[in-house]
């Protein structure tokens, strides 16, 4: 038979026991809907994970120090025995990281424990630098406020606890100025300065105390964390530029001016380098370590949250496909009650010569169709679940104060794979009522009442 | 092939059935010649094993033995989809309970064969009315079957059998569940068919009134074997 002949009498079969035959479709479209709606929150979820993750900078981040930081007493000492002194991280350092290929930021660490003054009243506090990049980094999706209106503005964002320590009601505290009082590190200039030629040796630096207003732009509530060692513990933020022209003095001064190595230098105590994604990270990472730093990135985490993924998606996907392996059973059931039906049908239809071919090929088109309406009506089903069940976790996140999500995500492929997959299942449940309607014996068939 | 060779001939023929640790043997050694454009009249009580041998002819069935030549062909030899194409070109066949698919309308039961046999759509329409023209039928093309008079449902059974324009047409008591009057018309419409066409008839039948009124010949079986095999005089059915 032709095709279209064919399609035209097994869409007349369909409609014929039509009850039936639109229970069973429904049956394939609740085994599609709940493989979708399932794999369908897997990928939202996976989408959700990566671009909060690739956002936060956890993944595209190497987190860079120098040799001689983090060390063990003993290897320092074994280090600093060594003929070359370790390497730096300074202005210099900064630089080159930021002429190797793949990079699109370095940003120093600047962190420094310092007092702000707000109501005349001291909060002693640990404060930091903010890159320009953390506006997207997702930790500012829901603050109150904004974000730093440039990079050079004297602006800061307070931490929700912070916030609350200064004011019982946060969100009044935006617009209000807030002073931060901090050390500046000035260079002594060389001893005897008018009499002697400076010394080699350093100098050192003294520290003067300082004041800046800063105007209370945003609160958060979530930790942002742009590299290891991040934010985490710092309650107000201020940008990245703004916090670098304080020369405010830092950790790692003392313990550079001890060593005498870097007089009137300003050295980072780490500095954070971006990659333009984090399949680039390994080999940034490995270049930067071979210029004398110590290097870290997360790229381990990230590939096992990828394995987590794929085998979550695969449990999902299993669970899922078990209602179409019940909706299958559902098609072979139908089949194999019409071929009871239409025996005689069947037996006619082999007398007028059809072969057993048209037979088989009718039942086949028969399932197929119920699988391609099912696939349909399938995606959509899931697609509808997945925003429901979206609607019902934002809804539970508005009542708990929290930043709505998308949770479940259809792309197209999974639209495809559905009903793909549904006229597949389908196909496979028909075989056997196909084969047996086709093995049909006519004259048996002809006698059938 | 010219026209002194036999539209079918039987050689030998036997088919039979194991039921059980039993043989039975429905058809038994069965030779019989038909030549083309005769109407043959197969008659025998129930279990007779006539209308085994039908559904021999038909192709819708193997001899367990024997051979079985139409159109040039044996069909003991033929494959199952050679037999099907013999089926869709060389016979059309009707039945006593008349067999039309209830869903489809007139026009479409009897376009069936010609969806089988993969005619293209224009052709199709002209071919089908023509056989509808031939039993009388043109006025009721979109009516179901249903709707119909048992006598109305046999001409468009007939209608669906010519439309491939068989060589021979095969009618497994065509008369049964029709009235006698009307079963006369089915039968005269059949002969009609058969002087104006030429093609071979092969009904089987138990009721030896009307197979001597209207066959060329009557053959009659017993037991699966083939009892006797007598002419009509011609002119019989005036």
């Amino acid at each position: 038979m032709k095709p279209r002949d064919l399609t035209d009498l097994a869409l007349r079969n369909l409609r014929e026991a039509i009850l039936r035959n639109v229970l069973t479709t429904l049956g394939v479209a609740v085994g599609v809907a709940s493989l979708v709606a399932m794999l369908s929150l897997g990928v939202g979820l996976q989408q959700l994970a990566s671009r909060r993750l690739s956002q936060s900078g956890l993944f595209d981040t190497i987190f860079v120090t120098p040799k001689n930081s983090f060390r063990g007493v003993g290897r320092a000492r074994r280090e600093m025995e060594s003929d070359k002194p370790p390497r730096p991280l300074d202005e210099g350092a900064r630089k080159e990281f930021e002429k190797l290929p793949n990079v699109i930021e370095v940003f120093p660490q600047i962190r420094f424990f310092t007092e702000v003054r707000f109501n005349n009243k001291p909060y002693a506090t640990v404060v930091a630098g903010l890159p320009e990049s953390s506006r997207n980094s997702g930790a500012f999706d829901g603050m109150q406020g904004n974000f730093f209106s440039s990079p050079t503005a004297d602006e800061a964002i307070l931490q929700i606890e912070f916030a609350k320590d200064l004011s019982d009601k946060p969100a009044s505290l935006l617009g209000q100025a807030i002073t931060l009082r901090y050390a500046e590190r000035q260079a002594i200039p060389a001893a005897g300065d008018s009499s002697s030629a400076p010394s080699e040796a350093s100098e050192g630096f003294s520290v003067v105390p300082k004041e800046l207003k800063l105007k209370i732009i945003g609160v958060v509530e979530t930790e942002p964390a742009a590299g290891y060692g991040g934010y985490g513990n710092a309650r107000l933020l201020m940008p990245l530029d703004t916090a670098s022209t304080l020369r405010a003095a830092q950790v790692n001064d003392l313990r550079d001016i001890v060593r005498g190595s870097t007089a009137n230098k300003v050295t980072f105590p780490s500095l954070s380098v971006r990659a333009s994604s984090p399949s680039k990270v390994e080999a940034l990472e490995a270049s930067i370590k071979s210029m004398g730093f110590n290097a870290f990135s997360l790229l381990d985490a990230s590939k096992s949250l990828r394995t987590f993924f794929s085998v979550f998606d695969l449990l999902l996907g299993i669970f899922g496909s078990l209602a179409l392996a019940v909706a299958t059973l559902g098609i072979v059931n139908t089949l194999v009650m019409a071929i009871l039906e239409r025996r005689r049908e069947i037996g006619v239809l082999k007398a007028l010569g059809a072969a057993d071919a048209d037979v088989q090929q009718l039942f086949f088109v028969e399932a197929g169709v119920m699988g391609l309406f099912g696939g349909f009506l399938g995606v959509f089903f899931g697609w509808a679940l997945g925003r429901a069940i979206t609607f019902g976790t934002n809804v539970y996140l508005k009542r708990q104060a929290l930043n709505p999500i998308e949770l479940s995500s259809v792309p197209w492929w999974l639209i495809l794979a559905g009903i793909v997959f549904a006229v597949l299942v389908s196909l496979v449940a028909g075989l056997y009522p196909a084969s047996r309607a086709a093995k049909l014996n006519p004259v048996d068939a002809l006698r059938y009442e | 092939m010219t026209d002194h060779q036999p539209a079918i001939r039987l050689e030998h023929i036997s088919r039979h059935y194991s039921m059980g640790e039993t043989s039975v043997r429905a058809v038994d050694d069965v030779s019989l010649s038909v030549p083309r454009g005769e109407f043959l009249a197969l008659l025998g009580s129930s279990g007779s094993g006539k209308s085994t041998l039908l559904n021999l002819v038909a192709g819708l069935d193997r001899p367990t033995s024997g051979a079985i030549l139409a159109n040039g062909q044996n069909l003991a030899r033929l494959s199952s989809l050679e037999l099907a194409r013999y089926r869709r070109n060389t016979v059309g066949m009707i039945f006593q309970s008349f067999n039309l698919l209830p869903r489809m309308t007139l026009e479409e039961n009897v376009e069936l064969p010609l969806r089988l046999a993969e005619v293209d759509r224009p052709e199709r329409a002209s071919r089908v009315r023509e056989a509808l023209e031939r039993v009388h039928l043109t006025h009721r093309v979109g009516h179901r079957p249903t709707e119909l008079s048992g006598g109305e449902q046999q001409r468009v059974a007939i209608a669906r059998a010519l439309v491939n324009r068989p060589q021979i047409l095969l009618a497994d008591e065509p008369t049964g569940n029709l009235d006698s009057a009307t079963g006369e018309a089915i039968l005269t419409l059949l002969r009609d068919l058969r002087d104006e066409l030429g093609m071979t008839v092969v009904m089987v039948t138990h009721e030896r009134l009307l197979a001597e009124r209207f066959a060329d010949r009557r053959a009659t079986m017993g037991d699966g074997r083939l009892l006797e095999v007598t002419a009509n005089p011609k002119g019989a059915l005036e």
